[in-house]
C-alpha cells in the first residue's frame, strides 16, 4: 500500500478519486440533512455532466494536444439520443436507474460513432485547422438537431427533417419537435448516477492516460514527427482518444438531457463548447483533478454572483481574464512572486526585530 | 498546480462572498414575494429588460398606494440568458429567496424548462410573454398573459380573410424560433380553411438572420402583394429597410412580436407606414399614457412595447387576485397557488393589454385580438 | 436575371465578411492567435459611428473616422492588457482570454447603450440603381462595400509588401525570434497589427450595419464567426485569401438559401468549409508549411 502511495501517478490518481468521493459524500449528507438550498441542489447534476465533459475534453486538449471547439455537439448527440431511447424503452424497462444507464450507453455509443465518422476527415488536419473543423461539425450538428422531428406512437418511431412530415396516430407524441426541442422529458438523472458517471469517466480517462496507449498519445502531443519516426501509428492513437472523448461527452449529454423537462438544440452551440474549454484551460491542461475543480467552481461562480444584478456578467468576464493572467502569464507570475517575496522578507524582518526587542 | 489550486480557492471564496449578498429575508405578512426570470443579458435581453421594467413600475405603484394597512410586493428578478438550464437555476435561486409567485419566464424555451418544476413545487406561475401552447398545458397552475402562437396565427389569418387584404401571400419566418413557427403553423392551418393563397414561404435561422435580403427578394420574385412577418421588431426593421431599398411595396403584416418597431432607435418610421400588426398594447392610446411616461423615465426615454405592458399586467393580476383571496406574505407558495388557481377560473381582469380578460381551465388567456395600422408614425386601430 | 440578383446579394454580404476576415487574418498571421473578440470590436465601431451621426448629428465620414480612432485605441489597450502578458505561453490561454474580452465588450456595450436594438442609418445616401424594370436592383451599399473591400485588400497588400512596417510584420509572421534578432521591435509590430486590425473592424462595423441595420451588443458575434470561417476557407494568414474566402462564403450562403434550403444553409456553409479543408488542408490560398524536424 505504501509502495503504491509512493508512485507519483498513482498518488495523483487516488487523490482525484478521493476528492470526488469526499465531495459527493459531503453533498449527499448535506442534502439529506436539508442543508442544501433548491439552487444548490439544482446545480448538482449539471455540474456532474459538465465535469465529465471537461475531463473528456481534457483528454483531447490537454493530453493529446488537439484543440476541439465542437465538443458540445457530441453532448447534444448524447442528449437527444438518450432522450429518444429513454422515451422508447420507458415501458420495456420499468427500473429508472437501469433505463438511465441504457440511455447513457446509447447516447455515448451514438456520440462515439459520430466521433469516429467526424474523426476520419477531421484528424487529417492539425492545430487551428482541426479546431475550425470541429467548430464546423458542432454547428452542423446543432443545425440538424434544430430541424429534426421525432415522434412516437403505437407503430413505433417516426423521423423527419422538416416540419409537418411526422404524422402520428392517436395517442402518439412528439419527442423532438424541431426548434421547440424535446419537451415532456421524464427526468431520470440523479446525483448518485452523476457521481457514478464521473467515477466511470475518471477510470476510463486515467487508465487510458497511464496505459501504453496513453504514453503514445502524449508522445504524439509532444513531438508528432519523432513519434511517427519510431513506428507508432499516430493517426490510430489520435482517433482512439477522439472517439473515447466523444463517447464520454455523449454519456454526459444523456445525463444532462435527462435532467431537464425540456431541451433545445441551441443549448449545444459554440458558446457551450467554449465554456467547457474554459473549464479545461483554467483547471490546467492534462490536469484531470484541475478540470473537476475548475468546472465546479466556474459553474457556480456566475450563479453565485446573481446578487450583483447588472454587473454580474461583466464582472464574470473580468474575473475570467484576471484568472487567466494570473495562472498563465509569466510576467504577472513574476510580479506576484516578487511581491510575495518582499512581503515575506518584511514579515521576517519584523519578526526578527520583535525577537531582538524582547 | 499549487497555484492553480490557490486561485481556484480564491475564486470560490469570492463566490461565497457574493452568494452571501443574495440570501433571503424572513416572511412578512404585509409583503408578498414575487419573482421573475428573463433574459437580462445576451441577444434576447431587450425582451427581458422590458418585462422587468414593466413589472417594476407595477410594483412601485402598488407599494406607493398600499399605505400602512395594505399589502405590498417585494420583487426580485433574475437573469436566465434565454436558456432553459440557467432559467431553472435562476428559478431555484428565487425559491431559496422565498418567492411565493413566479411571474416568468419571458421567452418560451426557459418557460418550458421551468414550468414542470413549478408544477412539481406547486408554485403559481404566470408568464407574461411565453406564448407556446405547451407552456400552459404543462399543468393547471401555469398561466399565460399573452395569446398562444397558433391561436394568434389563426386570428391573423381570419383578419386577412375578413378584410380581403391579400391575393398572393408570402411568408418569411424564423425556423429556429418556436414563436415564429407556431404563428406560421396557425396561420397556414386557418388560411387553408379560409382559402388564402400562399405562394411563397421562406425562412431564416437565428444564426443567419443578419442577412434577410434573399428572403425578401424571393417574396418579390414570387409576386407577393402581402407578406406575413411573424417575428420580432428588429428583424422586421431589417426586412422593411431592405424592401424599401429595392422598391418592393407589398402590405406587410406582423404579430405582437413586431410591436416596438416604431421606437427602434435610428429606424426611419416612414418605412413602416401602412404596416399592419396585431398587438394588444397601444402606446399612443389615452389610457396607457401614465404607464408610458413612467416607463420612459425608467428606461432613458425608450417607449414601452407590449412585453413591458404584459409584465405590468402580470403583476397587477397576481396582486389583485391576492387581495381578493386574502393571501398575504405568510401564506405558503403551495397554498397561495391552490387559492389562485381556483380564483383564476372565474377571474376577469382589466389591464393595459385589454379589458375583460379571462383564463380557461388550461391557463390560456382569452382576450379580444386587436390589430393596428401604422399611419403617420402612430398606431391607429385597424 | 434572378440569379444575378442573388449573386450580387451574395457578393455584397461576402464583401462585409471579407473585410472582417481581413482583420482576423492580419492578427492571426502575425500574432498567431485566434482573436475571438474581433467580432465585438466591430460592434463597438458600429455603435460609435451610430452615436456620432445620430446623437451629435455629424456627417457619416466623421463618424467613420471617430469609430476607427476609438477602435484603434481599444484594440491597442486590449492587446496591452489582455494579450501581451500571455505572449509566448500556450495559444489556448490567449484564446480563452480573447473569449473573456469578448464577453466583457458585449456586456459593457449593454451597460452603455442598453439592450434595445438600434437601427443603424446607412452611411450611403445615393439612390439604388435599377435595371430591367426593377428586376435587378443594385443598392448603394453593395457598391460601397465591394469597393471598400477591394480597396482595403489592395491597400493591405501594398502595405505589407512595400513599407518598412509591413515588411517587419511579414518578418515577425515568418519567424518571431529571427525577426527580433534582426532588430525588429516585435512588441511594437504586434501592437501595430492590432491597431490596423481594429481600425478595419471599425470600417467593417459601419459597412455591416449599413447593409444589415440591426445594431445590438451581440451584433458582432455571428458575423465574427462567419468571417473567421471565411478566413480559414481562404487560408488564414493570407490577405487575398481572406477576400476570396469572404466573397465565396457570401455567395454560398445566399445560393444555398435560395436554391437548397433556408433551414439548412448554416450546415451547408460549414460543410463546404470542411470539404475545402479536406482538399486543401490550409485553405484555398494558404501556404503549405513543411514541418521541420
Amino acid at each position: 500500500m505504501k509502495k503504491l502511495w509512493n508512485n507519483k501517478t498513482t498518488r495523483t490518481n487516488l487523490t482525484t478519486y478521493l476528492v470526488v468521493t469526499v465531495a459527493f459524500v459531503v453533498m449527499q449528507l448535506m442534502s439529506s440533512f436539508g442543508q442544501l438550498g433548491s439552487a444548490m441542489k439544482g446545480y448538482l447534476i449539471p455540474v456532474c455532466a459538465y465535469i465529465v465533459m471537461a475531463v473528456s475534453l481534457n483528454l483531447l486538449v490537454g493530453v493529446c494536444g488537439e484543440l476541439s471547439l465542437g465538443h458540445a455537439g457530441f453532448m447534444g448527440i448524447g442528449a437527444f439520443t438518450g432522450i429518444v431511447i429513454a422515451a422508447l424503452l420507458q415501458d420495456a424497462i420499468p427500473n429508472d436507474t437501469l433505463l438511465l444507464v441504457v440511455a447513457m450507453f446509447a447516447g455515448g455509443i451514438m456520440a462515439g460513432i459520430f466521433g469516429f465518422l467526424i474523426g476520419i476527415p477531421a484528424l487529417r488536419l492539425r492545430g487551428d485547422y482541426l479546431a475550425i473543423v470541429t467548430l464546423a461539425f458542432g454547428e452542423i450538428l446543432k443545425n440538424i438537431f434544430s430541424n429534426l422531428y421525432v415522434g412516437l406512437d403505437s407503430e413505433g418511431l417516426h423521423m423527419a427533417v422538416s416540419t409537418g412530415k411526422v404524422q402520428l396516430l392517436e395517442g402518439g407524441r412528439m419527442i423532438l419537435d424541431g426548434p421547440v426541442g424535446a419537451t415532456g422529458i421524464t427526468k431520470l438523472s440523479t446525483f448518485p448516477m452523476g457521481f457514478v458517471l464521473i467515477l466511470f469517466t475518471l477510470f476510463v480517462v486515467l487508465n487510458l492516460i497511464n496505459s501504453k496507449e496513453g504514453r503514445a498519445i502524449k508522445a504524439v502531443r509532444d513531438n508528432r514527427i519523432a513519434t511517427e519516426s519510431v513506428g507508432i501509428n499516430v493517426t490510430a492513437f489520435r482517433m482512439k482518444a477522439f472517439v473515447v472523448s466523444a463517447f464520454l461527452a455523449g454519456m454526459a449529454g444523456t445525463l444532462f438531457g435527462l435532467n431537464f423537462s425540456s431541451l433545445q438544440a441551441s443549448k449545444f452551440n459554440f458558446n457551450a463548447s467554449i465554456n467547457v474549454l474554459v473549464f479545461v484551460v483554467l483547471g490546467g491542461m492534462g490536469n484531470i483533478l484541475g478540470s473537476v475543480i475548475s468546472t465546479a467552481v466556474l459553474y457556480i461562480l456566475p450563479e453565485a454572483m446573481r446578487g450583483l444584478d447588472d454587473l454580474r456578467m461583466i464582472l464574470y468576464a473580468v474575473v475570467l481574464i484576471i484568472v487567466m493572467l494570473f495562472t498563465w502569464s509569466p510576467s504577472v507570475k513574476n510580479a506576484v512572486q516578487s511581491v510575495t517575496a518582499s512581503v515575506q522578507e518584511k514579515l521576517r524582518k519584523n519578526k526578527k526585530e520583535a525577537v531582538n526587542n524582547e | 498546480m499549487k497555484k492553480v489550486f490557490a486561485i481556484v480557492l480564491a475564486a470560490a471564496m469570492i463566490a461565497a462572498m457574493f452568494a452571501g449578498c443574495g440570501s433571503g429575508s424572513s416572511a412578512d405578512a404585509g409583503t408578498i414575494k414575487v419573482g421573475m426570470t428573463g433574459p437580462l443579458t445576451g441577444g434576447a435581453a431587450v425582451y427581458g429588460t422590458a418585462v422587468e421594467a414593466g413589472m417594476k413600475i407595477a410594483v412601485e405603484e402598488i407599494n406607493a398606494a398600499a399605505g400602512d394597512s395594505g399589502l405590498k410586493i417585494e420583487f426580485k428578478s433574475a437573469d436566465d440568458e434565454h436558456d432553459g438550464e440557467k432559467a431553472l437555476n435562476a428559478y431555484n435561486t428565487l425559491k431559496d429567496w422565498g418567492m411565493q409567485f413566479f411571474a416568468g419566464c419571458v421567452t418560451t424555451a426557459p418557460c418550458l424548462s421551468v414550468a414542470p418544476q413549478a408544477v412539481e413545487d406547486q408554485v403559481f406561475m404566470m408568464t407574461p410573454s411565453g406564448s407556446s401552447e405547451k407552456i400552459a398545458n404543462t399543468g393547471s397552475n401555469i398561466f399565460q398573459m399573452c395569446f398562444t402562437d397558433p391561436n394568434q396565427g389563426a386570428n391573423a389569418a381570419l383578419l386577412v380573410a375578413e378584410k380581403e387584404m391579400a391575393t398572393n401571400i408570402g411568408i418569411i419566418y424564423d425556423s429556429s424560433d418556436d414563436y415564429s413557427k407556431g404563428l406560421v403553423d396557425g396561420f397556414k392551418t386557418k388560411g387553408a380553411e379560409l382559402g388564402l393563397n400562399i405562394v411563397c414561404e421562406t425562412s431564416f435561422t437565428s444564426d443567419n438572420k443578419s442577412d434577410l435580403s434573399t428572403q425578401v427578394t424571393q417574396c418579390k420574385d414570387a409576386g407577393c402583394d402581402f407578406v406575413f412577418l411573424p417575428f420580432y421588431a428588429t428583424e422586421a426593421a431589417q426586412v422593411l429597410t431592405y424592401a424599401n431599398k429595392i422598391g418592393y411595396e407589398p402590405t406587410f403584416f406582423g404579430c405582437d412580436g413586431m410591436d416596438g418597431v416604431l421606437t427602434i432607435d435610428g429606424f426611419d418610421t416612414a418605412l413602416a407606414e401602412g404596416l399592419v400588426l396585431m398587438t394588444p398594447f397601444n402606446p399612443d392610446a389615452e389610457e396607457t399614457q401614465d404607464f408610458v411616461s413612467k416607463y420612459k423615465d425608467m428606461m432613458d426615454g425608450v417607449v414601452p412595447n407590449q412585453f413591458a405592458a404584459d409584465g405590468y399586467d402580470v403583476i397587477y393580476s397576481i396582486y389583485n387576485a391576492c387581495v381578493a383571496t386574502g393571501i398575504d406574505g405568510t401564506t405558503s407558495a403551495a397554498d397561495a397557488c391552490a387559492k389562485l388557481e381556483e380564483y383564476f377560473a372565474t377571474y376577469t381582469f382589466d389591464g393595459l393589454t385589454g379589458s375583460g380578460m379571462t383564463w380557461d381551465a388550461a391557463g390560456m388567456i382569452s382576450k379580444v385580438p386587436a390589430a393596428v395600422i401604422i399611419e403617420n408614425g402612430k398606431y391607429v386601430a385597424f | 436575371m434572378q440569379i444575378i440578383q442573388y449573386l450580387i446579394n451574395g457578393i455584397s454580404i461576402g464583401s462585409v465578411y471579407a473585410i472582417i476576415a481581413l482583420g482576423y487574418t492580419m492578427v492571426y498571421g502575425i500574432a498567431k492567435m485566434l482573436n475571438f473578440a474581433h467580432g465585438d470590436v466591430i460592434m463597438v465601431g458600429a455603435y460609435i459611428s451610430f452615436c456620432v451621426t445620430n446623437y451629435l448629428g455629424l456627417p457619416a465620414i466623421v463618424s467613420i473616422i471617430a469609430a476607427m480612432a476609438v477602435c484603434t485605441v481599444l484594440g491597442i489597450i486590449i492587446e496591452k492588457l489582455a494579450y501581451k502578458p500571455l505572449r509566448g505561453t500556450s495559444s489556448l490561454a490567449v484564446l480563452i482570454t480573447a473569449i473573456g474580452v469578448s464577453y466583457f465588450l458585449q456586456n459593457a456595450a449593454q451597460l452603455i447603450w442598453g439592450t434595445a436594438p438600434k437601427n443603424f442609418t446607412s452611411i450611403v445616401t445615393f439612390k439604388p440603381f435599377s435595371f430591367a424594370d426593377g428586376a435587378l436592383v443594385i443598392t448603394g451599399e453593395v457598391i460601397i462595400t465591394i469597393a471598400a473591400s477591394v480597396l482595403i485588400m489592395v491597400g493591405l497588400t501594398l502595405f505589407t509588401g512595400k513599407t518598412r512596417m509591413g515588411k517587419a510584420m511579414r518578418a515577425v509572421s515568418e519567424d518571431r525570434d529571427a525577426a527580433q534578432l534582426m532588430g525588429i521591435n516585435v512588441n511594437q509590430t504586434i501592437s501595430m497589427t492590432f491597431a490596423i486590425g481594429s481600425a478595419l473592424a471599425a470600417i467593417a462595423g459601419v459597412l455591416l450595419c449599413s447593409t444589415v441595420p440591426t445594431l445590438q451588443p451581440t451584433t458582432g458575434s455571428m458575423p465574427g464567426i462567419r468571417a473567421f470561417t471565411a478566413a480559414v476557407i481562404g487560408g488564414i494568414g493570407s490577405i487575398p485569401g481572406a477576400m476570396l474566402g469572404g466573397i465565396l462564403l457570401g455567395i454560398i450562403e445566399t445560393f444555398s438559401k435560395k436554391y437548397i434550403s433556408t433551414e439548412f444553409s448554416d450546415a451547408i456553409v460549414f460543410a463546404v468549409l470542411i470539404l475545402i479543408l479536406l482538399v486543401k488542408p490550409t485553405g484555398l490560398l494558404g501556404k503549405q508549411v513543411q514541418e521541420k524536424v
